[in-house]
């Protein structure tokens, strides 16, 4: 019997067709826990080529909190999936204790922390935008945020900028 | 896993094309690799390539692209340069590696 050899297949990295997917995430949340699946995602997708942008509303607003982002805490208090004794978990000390814990999984794992996280994510193209009715309620502006977050926009904006693309809210 | 051919030689590959015997690979054969999908290998594509290859003999594993900056001091800008729009993958192409397995 004879084998017949065929040339290498070459990836398709659709380069040269305008896919247009495009995703926007938007974090509503401050924790810890809940920054990272948001960015996590909008590294992924931008790895992909995909055009990425991440909204940041209410709590979310800590991730781009210059003085904040930083210091996300994670708390055990009320989450089952901790799998520790619920009475404990309220202990003068355990959300300091949990969020230390937290984040040397996630560096040990070589996960960068958020502020690194974010300049990775901007390094790549993705787009940090936050949320007009979530600032003027926290009385924040551009100058308490992080500098690469591109801008302040209403939730019209939000939804003008979002035509056309998947969103996640977290 | 498919025996094929590239230019003038036989390679594993599996069903996109991503070699699956690194040892295969030299940088005749990146050359090839690379112009099949587009790219001119300049001396820092070279860096990048020898990096991740060298990496992945020591560790088994294709760096990501945030391992490729801290490690291999190829920063995230750069390699969506070299390698535009899809760094990570595109690269392994090139070195004759498999596709990163880390999510970051």
């Amino acid at each position: 019997m004879t084998l017949t050899l065929e040339p290498a297949p070459v990836p398709a990295f659709d380069d040269d067709v305008e896919t247009r997917r495009k995703l926007c995430i938007v974090c509503s949340k401050g924790s810890l826990d809940m920054a990272y699946p948001g960015l996590v995602l909008a590294n992924a997708a931008l790895g992909e080529g995909i055009e990425t942008h991440l909204f940041f509303t209410f709590w979310g607003f800590d991730i781009i909190n210059r003085e904040t982002m930083a210091h996300l805490k994670f708390s055990p208090v009320g989450n089952p999936a901790t799998h520790m004794p619920p009475a404990l978990m309220g202990l003068p000390g355990m959300t300091a204790f949990a969020t230390h814990m937290m984040k040397k999984q996630i560096e040990g794992i070589d996960v960068p922390d958020v502020p690194e996280f974010l300049e990775m994510i901007t390094d790549a193209g993705g787009h940090l935008w936050a949320c007009r009715m979530s600032a003027d309620m926290m009385h924040i502006d551009e100058k308490d945020l992080y500098d690469r977050v591109e801008g302040i926009i209403s939730a019209a904006d939000f939804i003008e900028l979002s035509e056309g693309a998947q969103i996640i809210f977290v | 896993m498919t025996v094929a051919t590239l230019g003038d030689r036989e390679i594993h590959v599996d069903d996109e094309g991503f070699l699956t015997d690194p040892s295969e690979w030299d940088e005749a054969l990146a050359e090839v690799l690379a112009s099949s999908i587009g790219l001119e290998l300049t001396e820092a594509h070279w860096a990048a390539i020898e990096f991740a290859r060298a990496d992945h003999a020591a560790n088994g594993e294709t760096p990501t692209l945030r391992r490729m900056a801290t490690e291999g001091g190829i920063s995230t800008k750069e390699m969506f340069t070299l390698f535009p729009k899809k760094p990570a993958k595109k690269m392994s192409y090139v070195a004759g590696l498999p596709k990163p397995v880390g999510c970051v």
